[in-house]
């Protein structure tokens, strides 16, 4: 019944279809239309289009003004003007025409100027020449390479050693090599620029913990394993990595290895060492901070140092297992895509690790000449060394800062400019002051400039005479200096007691040196 | 083809015509009529017309991989995929000895060190053919090399060194390009001279005290070779990239990088903390849509317009053996107030009448370009790098440059090299010879491309560049071809994935003004061996022999039409 009814109800429909009038039909049907279109076409603009025509792009290429690509800088920029060195830079120094004696460069061991490691290098430049003209992997790679690899792997005592044709590369592409996106760095506070830059170049996950303190490490790598309990799936892809340095180049100290260890197994995070300042210093072989502290090799795992402070020849290397190590030869940016070291400084190096390996005993003079030197460094009024006494870099701050960075370079340049008129080179330490933000160990970023030393003992107490009770240090307000140090200034002087140097102060038989006592 | 992209459009030529490789625009070949005929006539032969921007002929070359080669490639790769899986899963279950290093016992639990593919590859692909790298040598990697020969048992897992030494190897693969690469001779005595004087290190910073008398001398050396007001020298290649390009650009800045830059001004780019975008090879239309996109349009969300752009290019490119189309970037560059950051690692010293680089090659100002970087590793036979430019550029990298305040300073008989060698070149030290070397250059790099193409190998790049890259494509045939010649007595680099896209690998020529005329004759006698023996010979054009065109306009005004 329904649909007969439904039916009648459709006949009817047609039938006043046909009775209706015409202007109602299309109105009707315009309304249809209208409503289709509605449906169909886009939704009203809120506002106009915005594109640019061909005209307005050209106006704006017009007046768009870049800025210079470098900015100005002031004639007096105090990084300007280099000194000028003539002549070698070993023991005595020629700076801008005035001869010192050189307590400015990390010579440490005293072998830039070794007859051995001159000869050495001559021979191999003779067989060689110069430049290698490839990376490793295109013909770049020579038998003294090879050798100087094997030759640091055996001196570390590790199962292989990798080298690179600069110090600073050697770091910033370990580390990349290994840690990636997502991974974990943890790092002090107070790492070099090489090791900030290859955090940057990782691209992982950095957290910074305050220098060489390990409980504040410990906080963080249990904040980490909270975190990674509650997303074991993540925790299971993600490394995790220590990156510390054996003896630190902006602070001098000592990193707390054994405790390093310790917390390496409890929290499975990888250590990576940078020894470019401890290798050829620390230990009773010179094998670094490890040495020092009797760890096994194997707790560490990697170690890299240059060869351009100990060693004095140029490049760097990283050593440990060849599990680790290895990986480098392919994954190692300035490994493989940089030409090698040229063979005649690879020898250089090989000689100077001979004269290490013979002659333990200069491990021993330097270490009891930074002890010397670090006493001796004790009275100097305005001025506080900073560092261990076993370090061969000093860094002398200003007790009193003047309150401004500024003017703390300049006061330090004067210290630097008067001990040079008494014929010891000193210098400030240069730091970028922009960049070394990224990682802002605080107490660097404010005043913190050091003067460096080298050369061993009697520079240092010819310093403590220059700047002694009769120093030119103005009076400051007095902070103290560890407990406010972001207001201080700080000159750093590093010490370098250098094999020549060495006799020179057991047996002052230098003239201008013996003046010094 | 996008129209309205400045000007000229860039056709992408056809198949047939044989400019392009894997089906993506290489470049902007713009076929002229005459080489649209000369094609036609079965020749290949590229032209390219840029409103008078060009002095000379700018001939290259990228033939397309033929389809057959391409789908045996993948074929082939499939097959070693395969094989790895197979091999993974016998080391798995111990049926396969286990040959590679493994993490210390104690560490087990640690979350791995390496990521699975990475070394899925290094161990059954590239493990396979490792024998071809890193080969040491132990002689001055001049024209002919000794090469230490060294044995695998365990499938080149680790070498065994037989102590014979294979003599006088053609060296084909060191970047020796003006043959500096000596142990005799004045820059050998005069590097060993101050190498007795100095030592060899410096033991410290620029900044600080390791900025010897002979930096300066190089720099100021360095500025007049180059033609610009300063300089400034670095110790090492990749870290001038990469440490100096940070000094220069940062947050808020553009960089422009071509796609296939190298590593170091990649990771420069990265290190400087400004966005990086890319543009298609040597393309300029690319790097001109880019150009125009990023002024009208600003930086992506805060919508404030760049602060500065850096276009960085290199000279030549190592992999691809081609030049950049410098007049074009220039134009490009002065039009959208760009700035241009030229890296000379391969071209200084290599291209150009006076071995000043491509800009010389072009005979363009070197003005012109901000940023003028290059190293001494490779024309000069020593180590290390240098940028030049405007005083204020240096003054400001003296200052400013990560390397110069943080990094040892450059060798002091690394430096002598430079200078003796740099000398030379400029005709300082009264001889000829540096231009002669020069010249030998030029003509080895014409005779050796074009004895290749007729011989039917597909050569990429440029035919003035002494980079040679010969196209292998099969995995197989990298470790094949690296093989073989080395038997003749010929060293070779052979370059695959992920130095290449993965269907390209190569064999790469570096030429020297060291190879004599029979060095390279013997050399191609072989490489046609060899090409016959593995089926190398993939080109599907005739060639016809060119006549060794002059250096002059003449045959410009024939092409340009």
């Amino acid at each position: 019944m329904a649909t007969a009814a439904e039916q009648w109800v459709l006949v009817e429909m047609v039938q006043a279809l046909y009775e209706a009038p015409a202007y109602h039909l299309i109105l009707e049907g315009i309304l249809i239309l209208w409503i289709i279109r509605l449906l169909f076409s886009k939704t009203y603009k809120l506002q106009e289009r915005s594109d640019l025509t061909v005209k307005e792009k050209e106006e704006l290429i017009e007046e768009w003004q870049p800025e210079p690509l470098v900015p100005p800088i002031s004639k007096d920029h105090p990084a300007l003007n280099y000194n000028v060195v003539s002549g070698p830079p070993s023991h005595n120094i020629v700076v801008n025409g005035k001869k010192c004696v050189n307590f400015a460069s990390f010579n440490f061991l005293g072998l830039l100027d070794n007859p051995r490691v001159k000869a050495a290098a001559l021979a191999s430049l003779k067989k060689y020449g110069v430049g290698t003209c490839g990376p490793r992997g295109f013909y770049g790679t020579f038998d003294v390479h090879l050798d100087l690899e094997d030759r640091l792997a055996k001196f570390m005592k590790t199962e292989e050693a990798i080298i690179y044709s600069y110090g600073f590369a050697t770091i910033a592409s370990a580390i990349p090599a290994y840690s990636k996106r997502g991974d974990i760095v943890f790092v002090d506070r107070a790492a070099c620029f090489a090791i900030q830059k290859g955090l940057q170049a990782s691209r992982s996950d950095i957290k910074l913990f305050q220098h060489n303190d390990m409980a504040d490490l410990e906080r963080l790598l249990k904040e980490q394993e909270m975190e990674d309990q509650k997303n074991p799936r993540k925790a299971r892809v993600t490394r995790r990595f220590i990156v510390v340095e054996g003896l630190y180049m902006n602070t001098g100290t000592i990193c707390p290895l054994p405790e390093l260890v310790k917390l390496k197994y409890k929290y499975k995070a990888r250590i990576f060492l940078e020894e470019s300042l401890s290798f050829g210093v620390l230990g009773e072989h010179g094998r670094g901070v490890t040495e020092h502290f009797g760890i096994s090799i194997d707790d560490i795992d990697l170690i890299s140092a240059n060869m351009e402070n100990s060693l004095a020849s140029i490049g760097g290397f990283c050593c440990g297992r060849s599990f680790v190590i290895d990986h480098q030869r392919l994954s190692g940016q300035g490994y493989c895509f940089s030409a090698s070291l040229p063979p005649l400084l690879a020898a250089a190096a090989i000689e100077a690790l001979n004269i290490m390996e013979e002659n333990p005993g200069i491990f021993l003079v330097l270490k009891e000449k930074c002890a010397r030197i670090h006493k001796a460094l004790q009275g100097i009024s305005g001025l506080k060394v900073v560092g261990e006494s076993l370090s061969p870099a000093f860094h002398l701050q200003l007790t009193d800062s003047t309150g401004s960075r500024d003017k703390d370079v300049k006061l330090l340049q004067e210290i630097v400019n008067h001990c040079m008129d008494r014929s010891i080179a000193l210098t400030q330490a240069r730091y970028l002051e922009k960049e070394e933000k990224c990682l802002p160990p605080p107490r660097r970023r404010t005043g913190e400039s050091r003067a460096h030393d080298q050369g061993g003992g009697p520079g240092c107490a010819a310093l403590g005479r220059v700047l002694g009770p009769g120093g030119r240090l103005p009076r400051g307000t007095r902070t103290g200096l560890w407990s406010l140090p972001c207001d201080l200034g700080e000159a750093c002087v590093y010490l370098q007691g250098g094999h020549r140097a060495a006799w020179v102060w057991t047996a002052p038989n230098h003239e201008e040196d013996a003046g010094y006592f | 083809m996008r129209p309205g992209l400045g000007g000229c459009c860039c056709r992408r030529p056809v198949r047939a015509n044989g400019c392009v490789a894997n089906g993506e625009v290489r470049n902007g070949y713009v076929r002229s009529s005459a080489a649209a005929a000369a094609a036609a006539a079965g020749q290949i032969h590229h032209v390219t017309q840029n409103g008078g921007l060009y002095k000379r002929p700018f001939n290259e070359a990228f033939e397309e991989t033929p389809m057959l080669v391409a789908v045996l490639t993948y074929v082939g790769y499939g097959v070693l995929t395969l094989f790895g899986y197979l091999r993974d899963f016998l080391r798995h279950w111990r049926i396969e000895k286990c040959h590679h290093a493994t993490e210390r016992k104690e560490q087990q639990d640690f979350v791995s060190l390496y990521q699975d593919f990475e070394n899925f590859y290094t161990r059954n692909l590239y493990m396979r053919i490792r024998d071809n790298w890193n080969r040491p040598i132990c002689s001055v990697p001049g024209a002919r090399v000794d090469i230490m020969e060294r044995q695998s048992h365990d499938y080149n897992w680790s070498f065994k060194y037989t102590g014979n030494i294979i003599k006088g190897v053609i060296n084909m693969g060191s970047y020796n390009y003006l043959g500096f690469a000596r142990n005799t001779g004045s820059c050998q005595e005069a590097a060993a001279k101050v190498l007795e004087e100095y030592g060899v290190g410096v033991c410290s910073t620029r900044q600080e005290i390791g900025n010897l008398d002979k930096h300066e001398e190089l720099e100021k050396l360095v500025a007049s070779f180059l033609g610009v007001e300063a300089a400034m020298a670095y110790g090492m290649g990749f870290a001038t990239n990469s440490m100096n390009i940070p000094a220069l650009v940062g947050k808020g800045c553009l960089i422009l990088s071509d796609e296939l830059n190298h590593a170091s001004l990649v990771l420069g780019a990265r290190l400087s903390g400004a966005t990086i975008r890319i543009f298609k090879h040597n393309n300029m239309q690319s790097l001109e849509k880019l150009l125009k996109d990023a002024i009208v349009y600003g930086q992506p969300r805060t919508r404030r317009p760049w602060k500065k752009i850096l276009i960085l290019v290199e000279g030549i490119y190592s992999m691809e053996g081609s030049i950049v189309r410098l007049p074009e970037v220039i134009a490009l560059k002065k039009k959208y107030k760009a700035y241009l950051y030229l890296d000379e690692a391969h071209s200084i010293g290599a291209l150009g009448p006076t071995g000043r680089g491509v800009v010389d090659y072009f005979g363009l100002d070197p003005e012109d370009v901000d940023v003028m970087m290059g190293t001494f590793t490779k024309s000069f036979g020593a180590s290390g790098g240098y940028i030049g430019g405007k005083k204020e550029l240096i003054d400001y990298l003296r200052t400013h440059s990560h390397s110069a305040v943080y990094a040892t300073s450059l060798s002091p008989p690394v430096v002598e090299q430079i200078v003796t060698s740099m000398k030379c070149i400029m005709g300082q030290d009264g001889t000829t010879l540096g231009k002669e070397c020069i010249q030998q250059l030029a003509e080895n790099t014409r005779y050796f491309r074009r004895r290749l193409k007729e011989m039917g190998f597909i050569i990429y790049g440029n035919e003035d560049s002494p980079v040679v890259p010969l196209m292998l494509y099969m995995p197989a045939k990298i470790g094949a071809f690296g093989r073989e010649m080395l038997k003749r007595n010929i060293g070779v680099v052979v370059v695959g994935f992920p130095a290449t896209p993965i269907i390209e690998s190569r064999a790469r020529f570096c030429l020297s003004a060291a190879h004599t005329k029979e060095i390279l004759d013997t050399a191609l006698k072989e490489i046609d061996e060899v090409g016959d023996l593995l089926q190398l010979k993939y080109s599907r054009h005739r060639l016809v022999p060119l006549l060794d065109r002059p250096f002059d306009e003449t045959t410009y005004e024939e092409t340009e039409d």
